[in-house]
């Protein structure tokens, strides 16, 4: 995993309430090999392109200059539904680096730290400000500050964010928890000793 | 027991239900608040693959094969049970590697041709592998069902799955706690899937983040273990880590006999451990909510989010009627995507087809439900309506009762293979453009069964009465033919 520290970038508004993730992907791509690099070509299949395929001139992603944004800023409940890691596998693959919204999906959020996607949540007047911010300067650039926990806002108010801190540790070394837990091997056995005995 | 109670010992202040799940499974916990968690149970389906090739990749191996349970059911064709006879190379391949996976590390698999094959939500219950007290999870939002039977049970993604696969174990924050109670006495013909229709629009697609509820109540304790199943399942779509009910006897009585319960001795010892794992008395939650069971009416879905329900007697709502500017503008652009005018009495809206299956409403008990609807009745013209049972046991009991001939001389089609079918037709089953569904999975997400394909949640006997009436229709004006 690519550590994150910082990022400054163009960001893209998505004012949808309770996005889900059948809109990030569609179900019917779910069957893809990642591997195939082939998943941002999918992002929000459906909202981006009509059925023949022909871009849909209204969506966000296919204006400038938000086709290169590396973050996304969605309206409260981003992510929600299924479990689905190709919802990041997409905006990963497609070039996003960073999402921010009021309140994002639990599993999405999970996956998000999973796979190098920082997902800040700001307070919703603050993301509303950030959306009229995008009306009154288009493509106005978004900056990250990871370690310090603050985003810049194109008129360059700052605001801080929370985050959990082993989220974090991970995002920001690029690491992996699998990699950790496994150097834990004996706790866990220790614990299966214990609680086997138990639960015979 | 002495471990039990040596914790009693040490836990003066009454504990919810959540806790004491959660404690029991807690591996260690780090000082920033993240916990390592064991999981009993793990579940696995056919959209698994990645998880085992990014295992596989690292060079590990299935760390607890005992503890881990597969069967395919997103890529199945509702159809046939011919793997051979999927007809997109990618979906096949799909249900191919779970087999192959499952035979290369040594879990269990309930295959195709197994009559224990079927959604695993519904198999995992029905094979008695769900316990309370158990920590389950599944790369699946939808494993909220299994806290019907008072376990903590939650969906994970893709790279929680191979961290489960390889350790058993999970890295978990503690989420806050929601106590929905339900009181009264539901109405006939209610079932618990219009009880968690009525909470998510009370409390919203997001009321329950951060959070795992616990629902309660005499409502709630009315339910068989297939209403609560459908309750439980639908806590992700009120954006809840899970949802779990308090085990008691109807619980034990449906585990009882399974082929993975306790048995004998360690039987005795289960119950004893099960009993104990209700709430405490005066137990604290982060947040309570109660709702009037009484109250409670048939509910049908009218938007694209689970929170848009509304009793069947009710109208599509008007965007103008909106205080709020973005949610009057995200409400025109759902009644567009639905083709609905605002005013229009929600059982005068015409279906195409009804889709009667899921993992939230496939089961022995839905099934009758909707059959008692159907039983006389004729399918109106130009409706296609599935059934497509939950697991191949599901469909076997329901031959033995003579539904599937309640269901064909009606006009249903009674579908030959369990599986996920049009709940989200990953499996290539899907809706045509433009299309409304009655249906009773959970999720009314734009496209989710088909491109430009408009959804309505609703419960079994209520999408029943949708196929008969050619369109949504209040249940409780059916007379139930003898």
């Amino acid at each position: 995993m690519t550590p994150f520290t910082h990022l400054a970038a163009v960001a893209m508004p998505l004012a949808r309430p309770n996005l889900d993730t059948d809109q990030i992907i569609p179900s019917r791509f779910l069957s893809r090999d990642r591997d195939d690099g082939t998943m941002g070509e999918v992002l929000f299949r459906d909202l981006r392109f009509t059925a023949e395929g022909g871009e849909r001139p209204e969506f966000v992603l296919n204006q400038e200059p938000y086709r290169t944004a590396k973050i996304i800023v969605g309206e409260r409940n981003f992510g929600c539904g299924s479990s689905r890691e190709a919802a990041v596998w997409a905006l990963y693959d497609y070039g996003f680096r960073a999402a921010i919204a009021p309140s994002f999906g639990d599993i999405f959020r999970n996956n998000c730290f999973k796979n190098g996607l920082l997902p800040v949540v700001l307070p919703r007047e603050a993301v509303e400000t950030l959306m009229a911010q995008f009306q009154a300067m288009p493509g106005g650039a978004v900056s990250i500050d990871l370690p310090a926990q603050i985003v810049t806002f194109p008129d360059g108010a700052t605001h801080e964010f929370d985050i959990d801190p082993f989220g974090k540790e991970c995002l920001v070394n690029g690491v992996d928890e699998l990699g950790y837990t496994l150097t834990l091997r004996d706790q866990i056995a220790a614990f299966e000793n214990r609680y086997g005995r138990t639960n015979a | 027991m002495t471990d039990r109670q040596g914790s009693q010992a040490l836990r003066p202040d009454p504990s919810t239900m959540f806790a004491k799940i959660w404690d029991r499974h807690r591996v260690l916990e780090r000082p920033d608040g993240q916990t390592l968690l064991y999981a009993d149970t793990h579940l696995v389906h056919d959209g698994t693959a990645a998880a085992f090739k990014r295992l596989k990749k690292r060079g590990l191996k299935v760390h607890a094969p005992s503890r881990t349970f597969a069967t395919p059911d997103h890529y199945v064709l509702s159809s046939t049970k011919l793997i051979d006879a999927i007809p997109n190379p990618e979906k096949r391949g799909m249900v191919e590697k779970l087999l192959a996976n499952a035979a290369e590390t040594g879990i269990t698999l309930f295959g195709l041709g197994d009559p224990r094959q079927g959604i695993v939500h519904v198999v995992g219950p029905e094979e008695g592998i769900i316990q309370p007290g158990n920590l389950i999870v599944c790369g699946d939002s939808h494993t909220s069902t299994h806290g019907a039977f008072g376990a903590l049970a939650f969906g994970i993604g893709s790279s929680e799955v191979t961290h489960v696969l390889a350790t058993q174990t999970l890295w978990q924050r503690k989420p806050k706690t929601m106590r929905i109670t339900i009181d009264g006495k539901l109405g006939t013909g209610l079932t618990g899937k219009d009880v968690i229709l009525a909470i998510i629009a009370a409390i919203g697609a997001a009321g329950g983040t951060g959070h795992v509820l616990e629902y309660a109540g005499a409502a709630i304790s009315a339910l068989s273990m297939e209403g609560r199943l459908s309750l439980c399942n639908m806590s992700i779509e009120a954006g809840a880590r899970a949802g779990m009910v308090a085990p008691d006897d109807k619980t034990f009585e449906y585990l009882h006999g399974r082929a993975y319960a306790p048995k004998d001795a360690a039987w005795d010892a289960a119950m004893e451990m099960w009993r104990a794992l209700p709430s405490d008395e005066g137990a604290a939650f982060d947040a309570e909510i109660s709702l009037d069971g009484a109250a409670i009416e048939p509910m049908v879905t009218w938007g694209t989010s689970p929170e848009d329900a509304l009793p069947i007697g009710a109208a599509v709502p008007d965007p103008d009627g909106q205080a709020d500017a973005d949610r009057r503008e995200s409400m025109r652009r759902t009644l567009d995507y639905m083709g609905l005018t605002p005013g229009t009495r929600l059982a005068e809206l015409k279906v195409d087809r009804v889709f009667i299956g899921s993992c939230t409403n496939s089961r022995i008990e839905d099934l009758r439900a909707a059959a008692l609807i159907a039983r006389g009745r004729k399918v109106a013209e130009g409706v296609t309506a599935w059934v497509v049972p939950g697991s191949g046991l599901i469909k076997q009991q329901a031959e033995r009762e003579g539904l599937d001939k309640v269901f064909s001389a009606a006009g249903f089609e009674w579908r030959a293979q369990a599986g996920c079918s049009m709940c989200l037709g990953t499996n290539g089953e899907i809706g045509a453009p433009g299309e409304r569904i009655a249906s009773t999975s959970n999720r009314n997400f734009v496209g989710r069964q088909g491109p430009g394909v408009r959804t309505h949640l609703m419960s079994p006997a209520m999408a029943a009465a949708a196929a008969i009436s050619g369109r949504l229709a209040d249940v409780r004006r059916f007379e139930v033919m003898p």
